[in-house]
């Protein structure tokens, strides 16, 4: 059974997003999908103030055998970007919504909050694949 | 198996068997109206080149050192022993294999011929090869705007690359909306004009590829390029001709950081000219772009007990796992020829292949300096060059070509009405120099060659 926190909000592409403070949110890729890439080995970041539209391919994460993009779950500007995966990128392997967080965006549409994924929602996004 | 001859007892019995008297009877058949060689005057002591140059003098119709022409394809001397070695069973497959770890032998030939690319460009990185010169050129183009993550669209591409590189990265950038902004050549020096270059509006602009030697032979001024490229954070592209690499300063010194993708056609080490082709493309890079470039990359490494091994490495960028995200999907590994490389610069080494690259300057300067001396003949670009140059005639070329191949000679690339583009490498004597030069002085003052 894959860890899934209840205060943050998904997406069915397997992303997480946290509010940290007026209007930005942390991402990261949530434990399940982080189980099923395996050992990373490597963390494609973005830039700073890099615009973002929800949905756009923002991160690529390459484990020793396949890599994966990561999409926005949120539109808005990256104000800041996890360094340290950039030398450690089993952070994420080891601690997907705490250490391995990947970016964070200051957000320019509220509502799409409320189209993302509860805890419960998304546990049931994954038992049905 | 040990050698042993026939005594002379076994050749009289054997020719008893077919009841003939002589061993040159069995070659009746060849018709005695075929010029004969001169096969025992062979001199000695020669060098495969001077020796198989001599053999092929010997035996008509085919005239070897006639050929002037050069603008992308480039006739050398391979020694005999690359195509011999390449044609073992061991070898003689043009990719790499499916059960990749399983041929040692030849992820470790890639590896060597990795190993050597690098080198010679004074790059970090090399991939395993692509399909040509050309389309390498494109992937490198890809790969800027790849690399370059603010959504830069655009390319500078000198006017001075190869026309028809130009027209195959048009063909594969429009597709993927990347657009190319030309830059115009200085009309006197024969290269990048940088005034006009520094006027250029850079907005989403990814990379400024730089040609050496660019198309018509001339040296760009690569350091300054590169400079300014950087100093306006474009990433620099440099296509090269690596056997010239020997002689100039390779792409990965070029100003203070070096080319950051270097790419070229692999032709000129150790593949004929065979019509135009199978010929390889090649690819190096900085170690920090090296998860955008496509293509294979064989790495060394150990097995659980500690023995050396090969494998193929950062595979996830590759097709058969990123399917449409790969890097590439034109990512052709020309395997065969690859071998042909590697074998070809282990032969000649740092030092002949060094020597290759200065004969084939040599030839040239003396040839653009022969020519240069007479009426009418004009050398119309002041850059140096280094086994390729323009020259200007007083007549139309095509009728100037066609009358010096009823001559015998193939005398360059047609470029414009009076301009033509004569390439001379290590195979041209300082005879078959002379011997064009007095049947191009000839051609244009309409006479015959005593």
């Amino acid at each position: 059974m894959s860890e899934i926190p209840n205060d943050l909000f998904y997406s069915k592409t397997h992303e997480w997003a946290r509010l940290e403070e007026d209007n930005i949110y942390s991402v990261g890729i949530t434990d399940h999908a982080q189980s099923q890439l395996g050992d990373l080995v490597f963390v494609d970041l973005p830039e700073t103030s890099l615009n973002v539209h929800a949905g756009d391919e923002v991160v690529v994460v390459e484990s020793v055998k396949t890599a994966a993009d990561v999409y926005s779950p949120l539109t808005g500007v990256i104000v800041e970007v996890n360094d340290v995966l950039r030398n450690d990128p089993e952070r994420i392997n080891k601690d997907p919504y705490g250490d391995g967080w990947l970016y964070r965006v200051k957000i320019s549409d509220q509502s799409e909050i409320e189209h993302l994924l509860n805890a419960e929602s998304y546990q049931d996004e994954i038992s049905e694949n | 198996m040990p050698f042993i001859p026939h005594t002379t007892e076994d050749i009289r019995d054997m020719l008893a068997a077919i009841d003939i008297e002589t061993v040159d009877q069995l070659f009746d058949e060849i018709p005695k109206t075929l010029p004969k060689a001169n096969g025992h005057k062979v001199p000695t002591g020669c060098s495969e080149l001077a020796i198989s140059r001599h053999m092929t003098d010997m035996a008509p119709p085919y005239r070897p050192g006639c050929c002037f022409i050069g603008a992308g394809a480039y006739e050398h001397h391979i020694p005999a022993a690359v195509w011999q070695l390449v044609s073992r069973g061991e070898f003689y497959t043009a990719y790499t294999p499916y059960q990749a770890e399983a041929s040692q032998g030849s992820l470790q030939l890639i590896y060597e011929y990795q190993t050597m690319m690098a080198a010679l460009m004074a790059s970090d990185v090399s991939n395993a090869s692509l399909y040509d010169g050309s389309t390498a050129l494109a992937e490198a183009c890809l790969m800027s705007v790849r690399v370059n993550k603010t959504k830069m669209q655009r390319i500078l591409i000198p006017e001075t690359v190869h026309p028809a590189y130009q027209k195959v990265v048009q063909t594969i950038l429009q597709q993927q909306e990347i657009e190319l902004i030309p830059v115009a050549m200085d009309k006197k020096t024969g290269v990048i004009d940088q005034p006009l270059l520094q006027q250029q509006s850079l907005e989403k602009t990814a990379a400024l590829i730089i040609p050496q030697p660019n198309f018509l032979g001339c040296l760009e001024a690569v350091d300054q390029l590169t400079d300014w490229a950087h100093a306006n954070q474009l990433l620099v592209i440099a296509v090269v001709n690596p056997l010239a690499m020997a002689l100039l300063k390779p792409p990965g010194e070029w100003g203070s950081a070096g080319a950051d993708i270097v790419c070229g056609e692999g032709q000129p080490l150790g593949s004929p000219l065979s019509y135009g082709g199978p010929y390889f493309g090649f690819m190096c890079c900085k170690k920090q772009f090296v998860r955008q470039m496509p293509g294979r990359l064989v790495g060394r490494t150990h097995d659980q007990q500690g023995r050396e091994g090969y494998t193929l490495t950062l595979q996830a960028r590759e097709q058969h796992i990123r399917r449409a995200k790969a890097t590439s999907n034109i990512c052709t590994n020309q395997g065969l020829l690859v071998v042909a490389a590697t074998i070809y610069l282990s032969l000649l080494g740092q030092e002949g292949l060094r020597e290759t690259a200065l004969r084939c300057h040599q030839n040239a300067l003396y040839l653009r300096e022969q020519l240069a001396k007479m009426s009418g003949v004009k050398i119309p670009f002041s850059s140096p060059c280094w086994h390729e140059f323009v020259i200007q005639i007083p007549m139309p070329i095509p009728e100037f070509l066609s009358a010096m191949r009823s001559r015998g000679f193939q005398a360059g690339y047609p470029l414009g009405e009076n301009t033509l583009l004569i390439c001379t490498t290590e195979t041209k004597t300082r005879r078959d120099l002379d011997l064009y030069i007095q049947h191009f002085k000839a051609t244009l003052q309409n006479e015959k060659v005593k």
